[in-house]
């Protein structure tokens, strides 16, 4: 379980980084979200993989998870959402002033073959 | 107190000069008069205390933790300084009030200078060493609004900047320096510091402490090779340079080294680095200032050699040599503030300070005249004046002290130095008040108002005074300081005229007899120094910096040169790298926790998991397909969560990847829907290479501490949960109560993200941009059924019900899963997808709810649910619980977290309907009207028109 727990924060990080280089403000929102997440669940990693222990306090339970890193993530995921709402609306804004979507606000010369793929645009 | 006063009244006072200017210049400066008098009445009222030998202390804690503590003492040799400091202060206040002219600003200038006072006095009375270096850096940001005081002056500007440059350099310097020290000494208070000259002088660090210490000292005093910038700090004011160059921030550095001088003293690395550093400078500054044509710059370099002669003094590392460093600054403070003022008296009548253009003037302005041939030959050193005695005892000292065993090189060089100190006297007076009119001066001098020439005259009797009594004036006096600096009992010495024929006698008549004689060759000496080098001090000094500034862009714009994906590049990648070398650096042992298995529903989610992330990133460029991939991701993490014992944060997930997917929907709405291919080959695997390092680094993070065990703090939390919080879900506690502090600042932040979403979108209504969204034509067809019936109904159908399980989860947040966020997220959606369903319009005309407010009312029941604890003497947010009894209900509990709750629901809400329904908003701006107008109406368009 440790492993996959692992491996997925890996990938979604490796993944989230790659779309945070990329060009346009799309996929840098999409590679942020990514980000987020790798870190969120890192987060609540630090207490350790347990199961069906939740931190509610209840006569039967025997024992419970970690509650402090849940308590820590849970603001963290709001606030991830604050973040990544901003910067969608930030990516909007700098398209709707500037007519591009590129992340340094004006278009970089497109090559030629691929001009036909950003035809679709306003 | 009356200790810590006399610091904090020159402070106190700075505001009194900026405000008394509306009433007058005398006004001002009666009160910056007023304001030093005080401080020096009050210094005064110890004097009897600290002339029988007893050390003064006033001390108040300040960040104990640090060592950091206001102490102040006033022992001898802070006595003086502070006197020197307030005395000449007054003097000088006097003078500047004559001095300035009618168009510069005198309401700052007496603000500055009582600033640069109060930091002054600050580091000679502080006892403690990091509070001595707080007035340490306080006169070097003082002293450059001094310097750069006329600031329409570039050389003003320059000066002030190069003096900032070089003392605040050497202030790092002490900075590192004293917290050596003090770690030596195990205290930052001077007084317990002084106790350990052992200790210190044994320490393998004794040496660098030294090192960075006098690096200080030594740019403040303007000692070789940082003597550079005090000559161009002479663009200030006269006032300024006077009291900056005579009595005060150069003799900074002074006063520090015989502050240290009883721990840091006496070793060979003193001896070699301070008395041959002092010899250097004096020699050097001698030499220079015979052949400087500005009167200021005459004195200026004149005061750099007559600090090297003091540094000298103190190098030498002997009692008697003490003796005489004490008693020199006392002289050369009288005669150095005299001749600076005297300068500024020359400038003022005459309009030009170049000696080449002056000569004569003892007939126009006899009193002048008199005053500055008596404090110049003082400066020479000639007999029946101050100055002769104390540089007979540095002569003396000179011709007993031998340097890497050869006996006559320090004498002959001292000599040396005084022979030219003779000169450049001599030549102050002969070509400046003696001998022809070189010409027309560009204005008729004549004797200056008594405002200009008493405080200068004050000081010549001074001079006068201590030269012909020096036992009875200035006697109990340099005892007293002396005895403060070399803290043991002092050594047999006498202030007289006369002492008999000794070396120093003879050496001082030689520099009589060269010194006159260099000044009557002085057409053909100066013809042999314009032959030699002239290294230009700040050429070199801006070549140094225009270097630095040069390096630095470089590396700023190799580093980022607008592009924000180079920038992230770098960025992360620096991080990959910090993240390998410590992980290089530890240990790799294998963790021994041991692993849940891996169920098989695991591994599929896992796969699904892999799988739509592989999808994002290969599919990334069909945005509307990459939403899918994100949604399905944002679910696994969620279910993770439930899987692993955290159901608050599955339901928080999921309710924030429905709100995160509309809000990007909305947003792409507007967006393009493709993403151009535009990296090339090799940018995609430098991008790939640095993303997969990145994740191999978190993921083995994420490996290697998941497989070890770790000690935690929550056993607290777990135990004081139901007690202390009054509620069993451990995790909304924390939230709510025990970290309720946190939370109230995530709430804020929420509230502004919300807001400057609101700020960039109702930004885009208008304007060029509003003009551009109403002429919108989207890009991909729309549906005919704008507002589809059966989303229609059941929205409004699921609306009582979204709310009702929203108001559950909240009420039964304290004790099982659930809380503010959560509803706060469920409610929004619930509300939102009305929005969605219905349309702006018709959704924004039935909720007529300010989502700005409701961001407030909600930090704000937050925060006066914090506040109300403050009634009952707790602390912010504590909270209390207590259990009620209603009938039908029955027994409930109420805790005030509860209310602090609600201010966390309510801005949630208020935040995500803030966003999203301004998102929408703007969505609305670029629809054209349309069949029906709301949803379930018919088609009214032809009868009625559209409201916008």
């Amino acid at each position: 379980m440790e492993f996959l727990l692992s491996s997925a924060v890996g990938l979604l990080t490796a993944a989230g980084v790659y779309l945070v280089l990329r060009a346009r403000t799309w996929p840098v929102v999409l590679g942020l979200a990514l980000l987020s997440y790798a870190t969120n669940v890192f987060l609540f990693a630090t207490g350790r993989l347990v199961l069906n222990r939740p931190p509610v306090i209840s006569p039967e339970a025997l024992a419970y998870t970690d509650p402090l890193p849940q308590a820590l993530v849970l603001t963290a995921i709001v606030i991830s959402f604050a973040m990544t709402a901003v910067i969608v609306v930030m990516a909007l804004r700098s398209f709707l002033e500037s007519g591009s979507d590129h992340v340094d606000g004006e278009d970089q010369p497109v090559p030629a073959e691929n001009r036909e793929s950003t035809e679709g645009r306003a | 107190m009356s200790l810590a006063l006399i610091v904090i009244l020159p402070f106190l006072g700075a505001i009194l000069p900026a405000l008394m200017i509306r009433a007058g210049r005398n006004a001002c400066a009666t009160s910056t008069f007023t304001v030093t008098l005080l401080a020096f009445l009050l210094l005064m009222t110890h004097a009897p205390a600290v002339f029988r030998g007893e050390v003064l202390q006033a001390r108040w804690e300040w960040i104990p933790q640090l060592g950091l503590n206001v102490n102040f003492f006033l022992d001898g040799l802070g006595f003086f300084f502070a006197s020197l400091i307030l005395g000449i202060g007054l003097l000088i206040i006097t003078y500047a009030r004559f001095y300035l002219a009618k168009e510069d600003p005198m309401g700052s200038f007496y603000s500055y200078l009582l600033l640069f006072q109060g930091a002054m006095v600050g580091i000679v009375l502080s006892d403690n060493i990091l509070l001595l270096l707080i007035f340490w850096e306080l006169t070097s940001l003082s002293s450059f609004l001094l310097i750069g005081y006329w600031k329409h002056l570039p050389e003003g500007r320059q000066g002030a900047r190069m003096a900032l440059t070089v003392t605040g350099a050497g202030g790092l310097s002490m900075i590192a320096g004293m917290l050596i020290l003090g770690h030596i000494a195990g205290s930052y208070d001077l007084s317990v510091i002084l106790q350990h000259k052992e200790a210190i002088q044994a320490s393998p660090l004794y040496l660098p402490a030294l090192l960075l210490i006098l690096g200080g000292c030594f740019t403040k005093s303007a000692q070789f090779p940082f003597h550079f910038w005090l000559p161009h700090a002479m663009a200030a004011p006269t006032p300024v340079s006077a009291y900056l160059h005579s009595a005060t921030m150069v003799k900074a550095g002074l006063f520090l080294m015989a502050r240290l001088w009883p721990v840091l003293a006496g070793t060979d690395e003193w001896f070699y680095l301070v008395a041959t550093t002092g010899l250097i400078t004096m020699l050097i500054g001698a030499w220079i200032a015979l052949f400087k044509d500005d009167l200021k710059g005459l004195l200026a370099f004149s005061t750099v050699s007559h600090l090297g002669l003091i540094t000298f003094l103190l190098g030498l590392g002997s009692p008697m040599a003490a003796v005489a460093a004490v008693f020199h600054i006392l002289n050369h403070a009288t005669f150095k503030a005299a001749l600076f003022m005297n300068a500024g008296i020359v400038d003022h009548e005459t309009g030009t300070r170049d000696i080449r253009k002056l000569g004569g003037l003892m007939t126009l302005m006899p009193i002048a005249g008199t005053l500055a041939t008596i404090a110049a030959a003082s400066m020479a050193g000639l007999p029946l004046l101050n100055g002769f005695l104390s540089k007979e005892m540095m002569l003396e000292e000179a011709a007993h002290t031998a340097w890497l065993g050869n006996d006559w090189i320090v004498p002959a060089l001292a000599t040396l130095a005084a022979c030219f100190s003779v000169a450049y006297s001599f030549r102050y007076i002969v070509h400046v008040y003696f001998g022809k009119p070189a010409g027309e001066t560009p204005r008729h001098p004549h004797d200056p108002p008594f405002g200009l020439w008493g405080p200068p005259a004050l000081l010549v009797v001074l001079v006068v005074l201590i030269g012909l009594f020096p036992a009875t004036v200035a006697g109990p006096l340099v005892a007293t300081v002396a005895g403060a600096v070399i803290g043991s009992p002092l050594p047999d010495y006498h202030l007289a005229i006369w002492h008999g024929l000794t070396p120093a006698l003879g050496m001082s008549a030689i520099a009589v007899a060269v010194g006159l004689g260099l000044l009557a060759g002085y057409l053909k000496v100066r013809k042999l120094w314009s032959a030699g080098p002239h290294p230009e001090a700040k050429a070199m000094f801006q070549a140094v910096i225009a270097a630095a500034v040069s390096v630095a862009q470089k590396i700023t714009h190799g580093l980022h040169n607008g592009s924000l994906q180079r920038h992230l590049a770098f960025a992360i990648g620096a991080a990959v790298v910090v993240g390998f070398g410590a992980f290089a650096a530890a240990s790799h042992a294998p963790g021994q926790r041991e692993l849940l298995p891996a169920a098989p529903v695991a591994i599929v989610v896992w796969l699904l998991l892999v799988g739509a992330t592989i999808a994002l990133v290969a599919l990334h460029r069909q945005r509307l397909v990459s939403l899918i991939a994100i949604g399905v991701i944002g679910m696994v993490v969620s279910l993770a969560f439930v899987y692993l014992s955290a159901p608050d944060l599955a339901l928080t997930q999921i309710s924030v990847e429905v709100v995160t997917v509309i809000l990007m929907l909305l947003a792409l709405n507007f967006l393009p829907k493709e993403t151009p291919v535009e990296s090339s080959g090799g940018r995609r695997l430098r991008d790939g290479l640095i993303a997969a390092l990145a994740g191999i680094g978190v993921g083995g993070a994420a490996w290697a501490m998941t497989t070890r065990d770790a000690a935690t703090l929550s056993g607290y939390y777990l135990e004081q949960s139901v007690p202390g919080g009054g509620g069993t879900n451990v995790v909304n506690v924390i939230l709510v109560d025990f970290r309720g502090f946190d939370t109230f600042g995530e709430i804020i932040v929420l509230g502004i993200a919300a807001l400057t979403i609101y700020a960039l979108l109702d930004g885009a209504t208008r304007g060029a941009v509003g003009r551009k969204l109403a002429a919108w034509v989207p890009d991909q067809a729309r549906s005919a059924d704008r507002h589809p019936l059966m989303l229609v109904v059941a929205t409004r159908v699921m609306l009582p019900l979204a709310l009702m399980v929203g108001a559950f989860i909240f009420l039964r947040g304290h004790n099982v899963p659930g809380g503010g966020f959560i509803a706060g997220l469920v409610v929004a959606i619930a509300l939102i997808m009305q929005y969605m369903a219905s349309g702006y319009s018709w959704a924004a005309q039935r909720m007529k709810v300010d989502y700005h407010a409701l961001i407030g009312i909600g930090v704000l029941i937050a925060a006066a649910t914090g506040i109300v604890s403050w009634l009952a003497d707790y602390p912010f947010l504590t909270s209390a619980f207590d259990h009620f009894h209603l009938p039908i209900i029955g027994e409930f509990e109420l805790a005030s977290a509860m209310a602090f709750d609600t201010g966390v629901f309510l801005t949630v809400v208020g935040a995500v309907m803030l966003a999203l329904a301004n998102l929408s908003r703007i969505g609305g701006l670029t629809e054209t009207p349309v069949p029906n107008e709301g949803p379930m109406e018919p088609d009214l368009s032809a009868t009625h028109p559209r409201e916008h």
